[in-house]
Formats: structure tokens, C-alpha cells, sequence
């Protein structure tokens, strides 16, 4: 079943195109991942995802209705978790985390946010104008997930936690997708976004280039490999799908895409593997792949 | 090398130089403006010698004087001395207000944003900010002081001459410095950007009204406020100095003690205590009105007692009024229109309609929050969640609502309290409600144009408070100068029927709550359909 649908959303700041032609679809009991660099436009795709922003073209539908007419019983069934979390100086966080519940229109679920709160190792009882970042984040955070939403749209929620809460982060949506809910993630880190979605969507310049399973996009990424060997490496180059060889001695640094991962470390390891170290893809490698497939060049709008 | 502390202070006053230097350059031309213009309407106003005696009789009673305080030399009253009189102490409010928001903004508003720290990780010395923001007000009130000193001295009116037009540009300079460097300490011991405003507006109300007691009454106590302090060089008749020094001696005092509180304090916290707060929201806090009430919860506190305060220390002085006007023949000639309405009905109505401006005031200032909250991205938390635009819009209209009635009951109640026993005219505390209630169309009216900024244009809903400062200019210069009637009908103030001293007409109170209405209509209608900015 089919919970969000975007398809070719527009979205014109003055002269400034911010999105161009957007499509996503997002299904229930799905992670989407959305991934793209700085000022691609995820947020302001998100925006228009929670009626803040109209479109200027396309169509926004969520849980079949309109994302702009609509917000108000869309929202009722929805979580947000924005990218920069300004709370108001004055009030607790505990206080804050309950408004936030309470705005949804729903009683409290007092067990599950104590839990939450506990979980996430966070004191309600501060005002908010003494939070770090990453503590304005959890409350956020916590009153998302203490909501029990069918859509949980998260805008980069994990660029303030340190990787204790983001592993706290990621069993909450593992959580809330065993529960059946579908979880909209953005990011700009792909490996993030790696460990949990089932699909995503990568933009870039307000445009969507990519989108697709991870194994589906696995041929755009390529594995960053670091191998010493006792023999000297010999023939790297006449293998498919390796790029960017740079060898001083026993050692070899090269880049090798998934899809011919297997084939080439057969080869490697007839040398005798002293030392293995692997990068996982970024998004950087990433685009150079996509662009180097399409021919475009990918500079600037 | 330089002086660790204050490294950089030059490049950061360039800076800050820069960043204000549109703002700074309205305001001083305004006031430029306003004084020759007042200056030159005076001039025209009272030609000869009796006219000016005339209205020197019409000012010189208790009530004149806690408004636009004590004149001098009255018994030679010249366009100099008339200026000083009647328009140094309105001007001086309105530069101290000037040098309150741009010192909150340029400290407290700049560290609350994160601004100064990412200033102070610069090789930039750790005072060099605060020292940098004082250049910058020093500046601007010395080029305030000049500006008006030539323009006036230019004007060539033989009572405004050279050393008096510096003294007037002095005297509103030093109120500048002053006040700017009560807020430099308040910046220090408030824990955030509001509270150090409000405390800054607070002292200056209190230094308005301690002067308007002593001015009505005893004048001993006008000289324990910097205002009636500044006032006491009486610009343009005997030009004491002193008062200016003095001024300027106590501003030096308050900003070292400012500046030792600055190197001494942590960013982001302040000397006065925050205290631990609660874990749970309790349950009126829970819904959108609740929320918006509690936000606003401590200014509109203050309101409500300044109100008050405001209304008794009006009504402190109508008992000596209406004991002066018995014995005041000239008087009663020249001011009534219709010989037998009793002076102080007027009086009475002017001070009314005073007081529902100064209600605008608060009334305006929650619905600013709506716009605060969007800039500061906070009411994207409520409508990412089940709540309407209406009803969030709709919340704030309603506190607004609120707060114009309580405004307006609250300074009426005062001006009772102290009033309604020394009143000698046959009034009763009901004609008085009623005779404030009036101005209800006319504070809604600017509900609806705030409102209505709101939805159709969020970045220039400041427009209203030039709207208020407009309309209060209109009403008290209206008063002395002859303006063109279409220029006070412009003010929805302008429009209500002044009890006591008129008869109650409603179509007017009608036509401008339809007005509000309507304007309030349209601003919901425009904030449903536009973009939530950053
Ligand atoms: N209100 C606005 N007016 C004009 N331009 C805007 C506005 N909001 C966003 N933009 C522009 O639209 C583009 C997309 O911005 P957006 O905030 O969606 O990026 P993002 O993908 O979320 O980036 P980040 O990873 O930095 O959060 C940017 O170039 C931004 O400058
Ligand atoms: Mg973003």
C-alpha cells in the first residue's frame, strides 16, 4: 500500500528553482532513505511534505490525501522530526515533549515516553535554553517516537547524536517499522542511511538522479579497498570495474565497484592478503559513479 | 600590541557600523525630522507674544506638566522655550526607547542567536563586542546630539540660538547614553534577550512617571529620575549644563559596572537566577492558546501592573488640575470650544485616548509574537502537528482580544483608583469605563492590521509599530499643532468618540469594528494560503 506519493513536484523560490520535477513513493512498512548533499532541497521537499511550503506544480498525497489541503488530518497520523530543533528557551524539555504529543491531538502515552525518555538518557527537567544540539534533537526525537504515527518524517535526525543515540535512534526505527509504520529519512551521509532503508532516493539540485533498492543502486557504488600483499600486485587493471589504482609497493589503493567485488578479490587474495581495509561508498563516489555512467557532467545549475 | 580585552574592537564597530547603518540612519533622520518640523510649525502656530503667553497658561497647570513635564520660563514663553517644553521630554522618551532595542539587539539578541560566539572564536578580544556595540551607540547619540543641534541652530529663530540648540541635541544625546547603558547592564544580569528588554523598558517607564508625580506635584522627586533630571537644564531659557554632565557620570558609572559583569559572566547565562523546571506540561499548556498565553505570560504580567500604574499616576494629578482650573479665568477662555463643558472632561478624554495607545502597545506585541515564533521556526513544531493555521493564528487574535480589554479596564481601574475621589466634576467610575471601553474598535482595528501583516507580509509586520508611533504622534502633536484633518483621520483613534466630553456615537465604533473585522478576516485568509518562511 502506497502511503506517500510525490510525483513531479516543483517548487520555485522567486527565480530560484528549488525542486524540479520530484517523484517518490513511498509504501507502508518501508524505510525510505533520502539522501543528497547540502542544499539539494530535502528539506524543502519536507516542507511541502507537511503543507509549511505549497507546491508551485505536482502532486503531494499522503495517506491519499492532500498534503496542503489536507495537513491538518494528515498530521494527525504523521511524525516530524526537523533538522534544526529550535524549542523555546523557557519551558522544560519535559513540558515541550508533551505539548509536542499533545498538539497531535492524542492523549499521551505516558509509559512509552517515560521509556523514550530513559532510553534516550535525557533530562526533561531543564529548560530548553541550557540543551546542547544534540539534546534538542532527542526531544524531538522522543516525542516522535512516543507519538506511535503511521508516517515518521525525519530530517536529518542524527547529525547532533553521538553513535551511542544514534544506535538508540536506529532501534527506534526498527521498532516502529516491526509496528508497520513507514519512516521518511533524510540524510546526506549514504552510509546512515545503509543500515536502514529498504529504498532510497537521491537528489541532487532539486532533482531526483537515483532511486531504487540499496542492491538495485549497488552498481553506482564502488567499495574503497586498501590490500598489502606479499607478492607485488600484478594485472589489477585489466579487471572491469576498478578504478582509480594507485599502487607504491606491496601496497595498493584502489576503488572497485560491488558488482565486481567477488571476481577481483579472488585475484587479490592469490597475492596473500598481509592487510585489508575497506571504505564503504560515499555520496561523493556515489555521483562521480552516476555521473560517469550518464556522460553528464554535473556541475553547477 | 594591543590591550588583550579589547582586541579587534575597531574592526567589530565597522562591523556592526555596517550591519546597522540603514536602521540608525532612519531613526536619526526621523527625529531630525519631527523636531525642525515641530520646531518650524511653532514658529508659524504663535505669531505674537500674547498667543504664545496664551497657551504658556493652557500648559502650565499639573496635569500639562506630568505629561509633557514642568516648563520653564513660562512667564517668557518663546518658541525656544515652547520646543524645550513641550516636545524635549516626548523626543527623549522615544531616543531612550531607540537605544534599548539597539543595544538588546547588538548584545543579548546577538549571543542568544549564536552570533557572538561565533564572533568571540575569532582573534577577537573577549570585551571588544560589548566595547564595539558602546561605540557604536556613543556614535549614534553624538550624531543624534549634532544633527538636531545644527538643524535647529540652522533654522535661524531668535530664541533658538547656537548654544541652546546644543544643549537640546545634549540633552537628548545623554538620555540616549543613559538609557543605553542601563540596558548594557541589564544585558548582563537577565538570562535572556526579553527579559533584559523588559527590564530596560521597565526603568524607563519608572523614570517617566517619577518625573510626571514630581512634575505634577512636588518637583523635588522629579530630580530623582534621569529624565526630569536631563529636563532640569532648561534648554533654550537658562541652558544649565550641569544636569548633562551629570548624566553623562552616571551612564560612565553603569557601563563600567556593566562591563566588569560582562568579563566576569559565562556567555548564554545571566546573574539573576533560572530556576529547575518541571518534567511534565501541565494541562492547560497543552493546547495551542495555552501555550501561547504561557509564552508571553511574564511581559503581559508587567503590562497589566504598568497599566495600572500608568492610569493611577494620571489620576494623581486631575484633583490639582481641576483645583487649578477654578482659579484659572484665561484658561477657560482659551481651550473650550464650548464654554460650558468643563476643562477637565477634556482633560479627562485626552488622557484616555493617551492610555488606549499606550494599550496598543502590549495588544500589538502578542500578535508579533506569531512572527517571532515563525522566524525563529518554532511554529512549524504545532503545524507539522494537528494544528490548523487558523487555529494557531486564532490563538494568538484571542489573547490579543483579551489583552485589549484588560488593557483598557486595568488603566482605567488606576486612573480611579487615585482619580475618581479628587475628580470635582460629577463622574462616576462607570462613565469612566465607559469613556475608555470606547477605544476598544480602535485597539482592534490594529489587531486586524497586525493581523493582516501576518498573512500578506510577515517580513514588514514591524510597519505597526510605526503605525502606533504615527497615530501617537498625530493625537499629542494634534493637540499643540495644527495638523490637517486628514492626516489624525488616518489613526482609527482619531475616529472614536472622546468621552466624557462628547456625546457617545456608535456608528463610528461600528464602522471600525467592522473594519478589524475585515482585516482580521483577510489575515487568516492570506496565512492559510501562503509559504511558512524561515
Ligand atoms: N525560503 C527560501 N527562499 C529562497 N531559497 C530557498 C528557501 N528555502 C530554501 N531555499 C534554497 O533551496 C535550496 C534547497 O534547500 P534545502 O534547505 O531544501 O536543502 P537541504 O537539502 O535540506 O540541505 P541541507 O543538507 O543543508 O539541510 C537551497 O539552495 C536553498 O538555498
Ligand atoms: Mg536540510
Amino acid at each position: 500500500m502506497t502511503i506517500m506519493k510525490v510525483s513531479n513536484l516543483r517548487k520555485d523560490f522567486g527565480a530560484f528553482t528549488a525542486l524540479d520535477g520530484v517523484d517518490i513513493e513511498v509504501k507502508q512498512g518501508e524505510v525510505y532513505g533520502f539522501i543528497g548533499p547540502n542544499g539539494a532541497g530535502k528539506s524543502t521537499t519536507i516542507r511541502i511534505l507537511l503543507g509549511l511550503l505549497q507546491a508551485t506544480s505536482g502532486e503531494v498525497k499522503i495517506f491519499g490525501k492532500n498534503a496542503w489541503t489536507d495537513a491538518v488530518a494528515i498530521h494527525k497520523r504523521l511524525a516530524y522530526v526537523p533538522g534544526d530543533v529550535n524549542l523555546w528557551p523557557n519551558l522544560t524539555g519535559g513540558e515541550v515533549i508533551d505539548i509536542f504529543l499533545r498538539m497531535r491531538g492524542k492523549t499521551i502515552d505516558r509509559e512509552k515516553r517515560d521509556a523514550l525518555i530513559k532510553k534516550f538518557d535525557f533530562d526533561p527537567t531543564k529548560k530548553c535554553r541550557t540543551y546542547s544540539k544534540g539534546n534538542r534533537q532527542k526531544v524531538a526525537l522522543i516525542a516522535a517516537f512516543a507519538a506511535d504515527a503511521d508516517l515518521y518524517i525525519l530530517d536529518e535526525p542524527t547529525s547532533g547524536l553521538d553513535p551511542l543515540m544514534e544506535r538508540v535512534f536506529q532501534s527506534c526505527v526498527e521498532e516502529a517499522k516491526q509496528a508497520g509504520a513507514s519512516i521518511f529519512l533524510s540524510s546526506h551521509i549514504l552510509s546512515e542511511v545503509e543500515q536502514l532503508c529498504d529504498r532510497v532516493g537521491i537528489i541532487r539540485q532539486g532533482k531526483i538522479i537515483e532511486t531504487g533498492t540499496l542492491a538495485e543502486l549497488r552498481y553506482l557504488t564502488s567499495t574503497q579497498l586498501m590490500v598489502e600483499t606479499k607478492q607485488l600486485l600484478t594485472n589489477l587493471a585489466t579487471y572491469p570495474g576498478i578504478h582509480d589504482i594507485d599502487q607504491e609497493g606491496n601496497v595498493s589503493r584502489f576503488k572497485v565497484d560491488s558488482d565486481q567485488l567477488d571476481a577481483v578479490m579472488q585475484h587479490v587474495s592469490s597475492f596473500g592478503i598481509t592487510k585489508l581495509e575497506s571504505m564503504p561508498p560515499t555520496l561523493e563516489d556515489l555521483f562521480i559513479r552516476h555521473y560517469e555512467k550518464t556522460g553528464d557532467d554535473g556541475g553547477e545549475r | 600590541m594591543v590591550n588583550r580585552t579589547s582586541y579587534q574592537t575597531v574592526f567589530l564597530f565597522r562591523f556592526f557600523l555596517k550591519r546597522e547603518r540603514v536602521k540608525l540612519l532612519i531613526w536619526i533622520l526621523s527625529f531630525l525630522i519631527m523636531t525642525l518640523s515641530v520646531a518650524i510649525a511653532f514658529t508659524g502656530l504663535y505669531q505674537n507674544e500674547q498667543e504664545r503667553a496664551a497657551m504658556a497658561e493652557t500648559m502650565q497647570n499639573p496635569a500639562m506638566a506630568a505629561l509633557v513635564g514642568q516648563g520653564y520660563g513660562l512667564d517668557n514663553y518663546t518658541d525656544g522655550a515652547m520646543l524645550a517644553h513641550q516636545m524635549l521630554l516626548m523626543t527623549a522618551v522615544v531616543v531612550a526607547i531607540m537605544n534599548i532595542i539597539l543595544v538588546v539587539n547588538l548584545t543579548r539578541g546577538d549571543e542568544e542567536e549564536g552570533m557572538l560566539e561565533m564572533i568571540r572564536a575569532l582573534p577577537i578580544g573577549r570585551l571588544a563586542p560589548t566595547h564595539a556595540v558602546v561605540l557604536v551607540i556613543g556614535c549614534t547619540n553624538i550624531a543624534l546630539a549634532g544633527v538636531i543641534a545644527a538643524g535647529l541652530s540652522l533654522l535661524n529663530i531668535a530664541s533658538i540660538d547656537v548654544l541652546g540648540s546644543l544643549l537640546y541635541g545634549s540633552v537628548l544625546g545623554a538620555t540616549g547614553l543613559f538609557f543605553a547603558s542601563v540596558t548594557l547592564l541589564f544585558a548582563q544580569l537577565a538570562n535572556n534577550t526579553r527579559a533584559s528588554l523588559m527590564l530596560s523598558f521597565i526603568v524607563l517607564g519608572i523614570a517617566y512617571f517619577v518625573r510626571a508625580i514630581g512634575d505634577a506635584g512636588n518637583n523635588t522627586i522629579s530630580w530623582f529620575s534621569p529624565l526630569g533630571l536631563v529636563l532640569g537644564a532648561e534648554v533654550f531659557v537658562n541652558n544649565y549644563w550641569w544636569p548633562i554632565l551629570f548624566t553623562l557620570f552616571l551612564s560612565g558609572c553603569l557601563y563600567a559596572v556593566a562591563l566588569y559583569l560582562n568579563f566576569t559572566r559565562d556567555m548564554g547565562v545571566g546573574f539573576l537566577p533560572s530556576r529547575i523546571g518541571k518534567q511534565h506540561a501541565s494541562r492547560w499548556l497543552q493546547s495551542p492558546l495555552g501555550l501561547a498565553l504561557r509564552l508571553q505570560r511574564l511581559p503581559l504580567i508587567c503590562w497589566v501592573i504598568g497599566m495600572f500604574v500608568i492610569g493611577a499616576s494620571y489620576g494623581s494629578v486631575l484633583g490639582d488640575l481641576d483645583t487649578f482650573f477654578q482659579q484659572n479665568e484665561v484658561l477657560k477662555q482659551m481651550l473650550a470650544s464650548d464654554q460650558d463643558e468643563a476643562i477637565t472632561e477634556q482633560f479627562l478624554s485626552m488622557l484616555m485616548v493617551i492610555m488606549a495607545i499606550i494599550a496598543t502597545v502590549p495588544v500589538v506585541m502578542t500578535l508579533m509574537k506569531v512572527k517571532s515564533e515563525e522566524k525563529k521556526q518554532r511554529i512549524e513544531h504545532l503545524l507539522a502537528r494537528a494544528v490548523s493555521r487558523t487555529k494557531l493564528l486564532g490563538s494568538y487574535v484571542v489573547i490579543a482580544f483579551g489583552t485589549s480589554v484588560v488593557m483598557l479596564l486595568v488603566a482605567v481601574s488606576g486612573l480611579a483608583s487615585t482619580g475618581l475621589a479628587v475628580l470635582a466634576i460629577d463622574t462616576t467610575f462607570a462613565t469612566l469605563v465607559q469613556a475608555m471601553l470606547v477605544y476598544l474598535p480602535a485597539l482592534w482595528v490594529m489587531i486586524g492590521l497586525s493581523v493582516l501583516l501576518v498573512g500578506v507580509a510577515p517580513k514588514v509586520t514591524a510597519l505597526s509599530w510605526f503605525y502606533i508611533l504615527f497615530t501617537f504622534v498625530v493625537v499629542y502633536l494634534g493637540q499643540l499643532l495644527d495638523f490637517p484633518t486628514w492626516m489624525a483621520s488616518l489613526s482609527p483613534f482619531a475616529h472614536i468618540p472622546e468621552l466624557p466630553m462628547e456625546m457617545l456615537r456608535y456608528k463610528p465604533l461600528i464602522v471600525l469594528t467592522m473594519l478589524a473585522v475585515g482585516l482580521t478576516f483577510i489575515g487568516f485568509l492570506t496565512m492559510n494560503k501562503r509559504d511558512v518562511n524561515r
